[in-house]
């Protein structure tokens, strides 16, 4: 008896699965769901006035996604689309690129910073969180139009006679999605950073490794951890953003999540639009795939390198 | 330069101050001056905070005197970057290359050199054999045990062959057992190499059995350097009178037969070391070793014994001499009648006290 309640005895992390119950509601039906939906609707047909499916299966809507119809109805490969896709990923991993640039030495700075002072420049980091994504957006188109600030300067400085057309360019979408992506990889790699044992720096530096080396050999894979969650964290949203290429590109340099609004929205084709939706999360799941075997493989080869120039 | 021969390293007048958290400053070295033999096995030792590790970065370049001037081996070197510099440390935390394998902290060092690949191999293997860890090259640090770890790091440092190699409070994280087994190995390796070993403890036993010569810190000063059996025989100040070893201190007054102990009398001549400086109105202050203080029951003593203990085969004994006490230790077969509440009579042996500075 007494060793039967021993063993009912509450233990931390058992016997309260129904704690769970919430969450997993949720994740059902705000996650689950409506990536079923998208799925089922990807395979359905457009609906006659473009607003809804009509409930019979077609594979049209991935047929579209390569191909284009004229109105005499011949079908030949169209790469619009795939050219999107290409886009998207190509601004996505610069940015991603570009955000790790800026964050390792602003994430190292502030982990070398006094501690009460690295609490208050994190706090700073955050601080663009504060206000909507929609308005800090809209002050590029501010900042980057033709007679903004950066162009103004530049002209009246007489460093250029024709302001320099920035805004509605790929570089400004680039620009826009580093802006709002940058805390997503500082964030990560401060939090490496923070734990990162100098000490070893110096040790490093007794050893007769200069300051290049040291950040190379030492401090960069103590960090690795930071640098892979932010490159994931910043460059899947960026392959989905909507606002940096609408409202900085203008029409030119959409990105895959425009056209999906637009098949929500003016297209009117809905089928069309959960197609391409499917194939962003066949993309990024490919794309963390790779970052998965990215991963391993460098750090196995961060492990072996001095060992096979030992060899 | 005749005079810098046969140095490894020479300090002179080197001072360092920190600014405190409060807005103060702390002079950790305070014109601080040393001379280390070439091949020798130096110790810096003293309390914490003394400044004894500030002076051991000072050396290895990570950290900037404020003042004064290092030299090894008779180039000047507190203007060189520390990866220069050819001073290795093993730090007290060990530091070693958590995501790198034993061999490849060890390499690290040698590959900063530029040396080429089967050279490296070679020292590596060399500097795991010197410290009985050839089977371990392939493990990560995380994978051994403290010894194991400060083993690594001793490795790594000699591997690089310094001028001097400083160890900074290397064996604080081991227990009792492997400490000892630790001094006897750093005492071997430094003999086998005949590097120049500058370590840094608060540990005087520590001190005293490794050190073929003791520098003693106090409050960012060298207060005195020598052999280990010198300072011990022969302490120049209170402090190091009392850090090494222990020490009773006599506040002595001047009296008519000399200088005069308050409770007992005049210190007899033949008590004193033979080159003891003489006692005066600025150097009033006397040292003698507990086991230098003989004590004997007597129920009509003049002194009350305040406590009395054995520990191991020896008694401890507190007594009471006018306003303060004198500590005394001596075999228990000679402690016949010696018990706390108990009265007794008390000398000191010949020879035994000298004054020091207070």
């Amino acid at each position: 008896m007494a060793r039967r309640r021993t063993a009912s005895a509450p233990r931390a992390g058992q016997g309260s699965w129904w704690a769970g119950l919430p969450g997993i509601a949720y994740l059902i039906a705000l996650v689950l769901a409506p990536l079923v939906i998208i799925v089922i609707f990807s395979f359905l047909s457009r609906a006659k006035l473009g607003v809804g499916v009509k409930w019979e299966f077609t594979i049209q809507p991935y047929v579209e996604l390569f191909y284009s119809e004229s109105l005499s109805g011949e079908r030949s490969f169209d790469p619009t689309y795939l050219q999107i896709f290409f886009n998207s990923v190509l601004y996505s991993l610069i940015t991603a690129l570009v955000c790790l640039a800026l964050s390792i030495p602003i994430a190292l700075w502030i982990a070398t910073r006094p501690p009460k002072w690295r609490t208050l420049l994190v706090f700073l980091v955050t601080i663009p969180f504060w206000t909507s994504l929609l308005i800090r957006t809209y002050a590029f188109v501010i900042i980057l139009n033709d007679n903004g600030p950066i162009n103004g300067a530049l002209t009246g400085l007489g460093i250029l006679a024709e302001p320099l057309p920035m805004l509605y360019t790929p570089f400004a979408t680039i620009v826009g999605l580093v802006y709002s992506f940058l805390p997503f990889m500082i964030l990560p790699i401060y939090a490496s950073a923070e734990r990162f044992d100098f000490r070893l720096a110096e040790a490093a530096y007794d050893l007769g490794a200069t300051k290049a080396k040291v950040l190379r050999r030492i401090v960069l894979p103590a960090v690795r951890p930071g640098i892979i969650a932010g490159l994931i964290l910043v460059f899947i949203p960026a392959l989905g953003s909507y606002l940096a290429p609408e409202l900085l590109g203008g029409g030119k340099t959409s990105m895959i999540a425009n056209v999906i609004a637009a098949q929500f929205g003016a297209s009117r084709n809905w089928p069309f639009g959960a197609a391409l939706s499917v194939m962003v999360l066949v993309l990024v799941m490919v794309a963390l795939v790779i970052f998965a075997v990215v991963a391993r493989r460098s750090s196995r080869r961060g492990a072996n390198q001095s060992l096979e120039s030992l060899l | 330069m005749a005079a810098t021969e046969g140095l490894a390293l020479s300090i002179r007048g080197v001072s360092k101050v920190f600014p405190t958290p409060e807005g103060g400053e702390v002079r950790a070295l305070d014109d601080v001056s040393l001379e280390v033999a070439d091949g020798s096995f130096m110790v810096l030792l003293g309390p914490s905070g003394c400044g004894k590790t500030t002076l051991l970065r000072c050396i290895a370049g990570l950290e900037a005197p404020d003042s004064g001037q290092i030299d090894l081996k008779g180039t000047r070197i507190d203007d060189v970057p520390v990866w220069k510099r050819r001073v290795n440390t093993v730090f007290q935390s060990y530091a070693l290359f958590p995501h790198m394998t034993v061999a490849q902290n060890i390499a690290f060092g040698l590959q900063m050199d530029k040396l080429p690949k089967d050279e490296v191999a070679r020292k590596v293997d060399q500097s795991l054999a010197l410290v009985r860890l050839s089977d371990l090259g392939g493990r990560r640090p995380h994978q051994l045990s403290g010894g194991q770890q400060q083993r690594v790091a001793l490795a790594r440092a000699l591997a690089k062959e310094p001028e001097v190699l400083l160890l900074d409070e290397p064996l604080s994280a081991l227990d009792l057992k492997l400490r000892r087994g630790m001094q006897l190995e750093l005492k071997r390796l430094q003999q086998e190499t005949h590097i120049t070993f500058i370590l840094v403890t608060h540990d005087q036993d520590e001190a005293m059995s490794m050190g073929d010569e003791v520098a003693v810190f106090n409050e960012g000063r060298i207060v005195q350097v020598g052999a280990p059996r010198d300072v011990y025989l022969r302490p120049r100040t209170s402090f190091v009178a009392d850090f090494i070893g222990e020490a009773n201190l006599l506040a002595l007054i001047p009296g008519a037969a000399g200088a005069e102990v308050a409770g007992w009398g005049a210190i007899p001549a033949d008590a004193w070391a033979s080159d003891s400086p003489a006692a005066d109105a600025s150097r009033s202050v006397a040292a003698v070793r507990p086991e230098d203080v003989v004590i004997s029951a007597d129920p009509q003593g003049r002194f009350p014994i305040v406590d009395a203990t054995f520990i191991g085969g020896d008694l401890h004994a507190v007594v009471q001499v006018g306003e303060a006490t004198i500590s005394a230790r001596q075999p228990a077969a000679s402690a016949a009648g010696l018990t706390t509440g108990g009265r007794c009579e008390l000398t000191f042996r010949p020879g035994s006290v000298r004054i020091v500075d207070a």
